[in-house]
């Protein structure tokens, strides 16, 4: 069991909110008070709320681009290079270079790596696997994959009082506002 | 949550929408995990397990003996080199096309009703696949040369024919189960998470636990999820279509009558999207019933899918209709053979079969009362799927055993094994789809849950 000692220190204040709009609400009056590490965690994507927390974008987009140039590319070269240089078959004159016949190949291996990019992109943005987190020690975290909303506000934050940022959480109107420990 | 109030009007909205019941956050997220946490093991369950296995065992049983005969265990003969092995192949691909087009199509065009059976569709799909991948393979007659198809540095200093589309065959399959895999898995990430949390015994939240690899429904999770989500619906849209495509060009690219025609990339992935649409109506129709979610995948949904039936039975009806018509006008000979081949040769009541199954029959889903019908529903899905079944084979044996010399001709007649073997694909589909039900998720919670309160406010707004 997780105990409030010395040698546990504080992750963070989290509150729970009943729907996803409270949640909405509460994520942007805590960044305009100035919190900015912090996490709101909801069931299901809400639009428009990573706005609120500052989140403008993501690579994930250009790791795609990259991926389908890659797949492209190497679709083209492997068979440039089988059927030019390693191993020419001469059918009835026609060019060695036949490009027309390279495309489909070409095709499947751009959506091949461009997804591939998109997957791992993903995985990788959200530090995934990470199998453990403090915040699955919060209080009835596990409704957070059910029907609980809740925005976490991190101790490490500039500004972060314990009474001072919990009086803040309050302030929105939330089910319960509880402590966080690693 | 569930703060709105009942009427007598609304029942009437709810009977058009995509939910039907008092559904809230909690009750979608109750409904779908019990079906696999807490739901008892079921002797019905258990029984159409045992089916299916009974399936898959005869489907290795067939390849077993196949491997150790060889080929000459089918019905295959010279004329006729493709026949259930390809029909099969080409029968099962077109299948899987309905999981990706809910999917992806369906997302892009911000289709909501796509929501409650992408994930479902979405491992049938996959399982359709993993029986289309198997027929190309076993018919190679060596097996153990399977990986030949694939570039690779090798001692013999060969390269695959590139120009072929057989090969493009092998990148454009394989492609689409990889990308198909990534991306019901993506899907799968927030729900094996929630399962993580709901479930009771340690094994099983370990299980979810390191499937959901640390999912915590963050912003910023969110975020990144839906981003790369709606690339992956970007790929894989263009890819769905090229692989029946690609399938098409099988044939197409080939110089025999019935199969060289420019109309066959369009129409096969019609034909697909047709017969993956029949495919899901047939499973959902009893699956919704037996696991009491027909709130979730309601009447609309059915409605839709049959809309969709239509749709693309009209544009595979085209298809056929060109087919004769460019027979007609191009004044090729060996074309006009083979039309008047398919319309009175040996095989014709296929034909006229495949015709009935495909074109006349799905036109019922016309009539309003024959969507609405559940058993009207199940029963024509089930004409559509052996009519996309019978197409195939019109394609490829009657294109085949009648070829430009007389002296070549010949009838195929297929044998125990090519029967057993198709059999027992649909013993290995249904094993991996009857375990699915139970192990995962198979609605998805979360998209579900995004539209419960859009779906309240439209009812509540009439």
């Amino acid at each position: 069991m997780q105990t409030n000692t010395d040698e546990n220190k504080l992750y963070g204040l989290i509150a729970e909110f009943d729907t996803p709009k409270e949640l909405t609400v509460a994520t942007k009056k805590a960044y305009e008070s100035g919190y900015r590490t912090m996490e709101a965690y909801s069931p299901f994507p809400i639009h428009h709320l990573h706005e609120h927390l500052g989140i403008k974008k993501t690579r994930i987009p250009l790791a795609v681009l990259i991926g389908g140039i890659t797949g492209t590319s190497t679709g083209l070269l492997m068979q440039y290079w089988s059927c030019v240089v390693n191993y020419p078959l001469n059918i009835g004159g026609r060019p060695y270079f036949s490009w027309p016949s390279f495309i489909p190949i070409c095709f499947e291996l751009t959506i091949l790596f461009a997804a591939f990019a998109a997957f791992f992109g993903m995985l990788t943005a959200n530090g995934f696997p990470r199998p453990y987190h403090p915040v699955f020690n919060a209080k009835n975290f596990e409704r957070a994959t059910k029907d609980g909303f809740f925005l976490c506000v991190a101790a490490e934050d500039k500004i972060f009082e314990l009474e001072k940022t919990r009086s803040i959480l309050k302030s929105f109107n939330p089910k319960e506002v509880s402590e966080v420990y690693p | 949550m569930a703060n709105m109030q009942k009427t007598e009007k609304q029942e009437v909205i709810y009977e058009e929408s995509i939910l039907t019941g008092d559904q809230t956050h909690a009750s979608v997220h109750k409904k779908i995990t019990d079906i696999v946490l807490t739901r008892p093991l079921e002797k019905g369950w258990l029984f159409a397990l045992s089916i299916a296995l009974a399936g898959l065992l005869t489907l290795v049983i067939s390849i077993g003996w196949l491997v150790k005969k060889g080929i000459g265990i089918w019905g295959n003969n010279n004329p006729v080199g493709w026949a259930f092995d390809i029909i099969n192949f080409v029968w099962w691909v077109g299948i899987a096309h309905a999981g990706t087009f809910i999917s992806a199509i369906l997302l892009l065009l911000k289709q909501k009703w796509r929501m409650s059976i992408s994930r479902f569709s979405e491992a049938m799909t996959l399982f359709a696949v993993a029986c289309a991948g198997t027929f190309p393979i076993i018919h190679l007659g060596r097996i153990d040369r399977a990986y030949w198809l694939f570039p690779y540095p090798n001692t013999m200093w060969m390269w695959p024919q590139f120009r072929s589309p057989l090969l493009w065959d092998v990148f454009a399959v394989s492609t689409y189960a990889t990308v198909s895999l990534l991306f019901w898995y993506t899907g799968l990430i927030p729900d094996l998470a929630a399962m993580r949390d709901q479930a009771k015994e340690p094994w099983k939240k370990r299980i979810y636990g390191a499937l959901a690899l640390g999912w915590r429904g963050s912003a910023h999770h969110w975020f990144r999820y839906e981003t790369a989500c709606l690339l992956l619906a970007g790929l894989a849209a263009p890819l769905v279509l090229s692989v029946h495509t690609v399938v098409s060009l099988d044939f197409a690219v080939s110089v025999l009558p019935g199969w060289h025609t420019t109309v066959f990339p369009p129409y096969f992935v019609a034909g697909a999207v047709f017969s993956g649409f029949a495919m899901v109506i047939t499973l959902c129709v009893p699956i919704r019933k037996w696991f009491g979610i027909e709130d979730l995948i309601t009447m609309k949904h059915l409605d839709n899918m049959a809309k969709v039936i239509i749709a693309t039975g009209l544009i595979v009806a085209y298809g056929y209709f060109m087919e004769v018509f460019i027979a007609w006008y191009s004044g090729n000979q060996y074309e006009r053979f083979l039309t008047m081949n398919r319309f009175v040769g040996p095989y014709a009541a296929f034909y006229w079969a495949l015709i009935l199954c495909n074109v006349v029959i799905p036109q019922l889903f016309w009539i309003k009362s024959v969507r609405q019908n559940l058993v009207w529903l199940w029963v024509i899905s089930i004409v559509v799927n052996i009519g996309m079944w019978l197409e195939r084979f019109v394609i490829i044996v009657i294109s085949l055993h009648r070829d430009f010399m007389p002296s070549s001709w010949a009838m195929y007649i297929p044998k125990i094994w090519d029967i057993t073997t198709f059999v027992g694909s649909l013993g290995l589909f249904f094993t991996l789809l009857i375990l699915f039900i139970r192990v995962l998720p198979m609605i998805s919670i979360f998209e579900v849950q995004t539209i419960v309160d859009s779906e309240k406010k439209h009812a509540d707004k009439h």
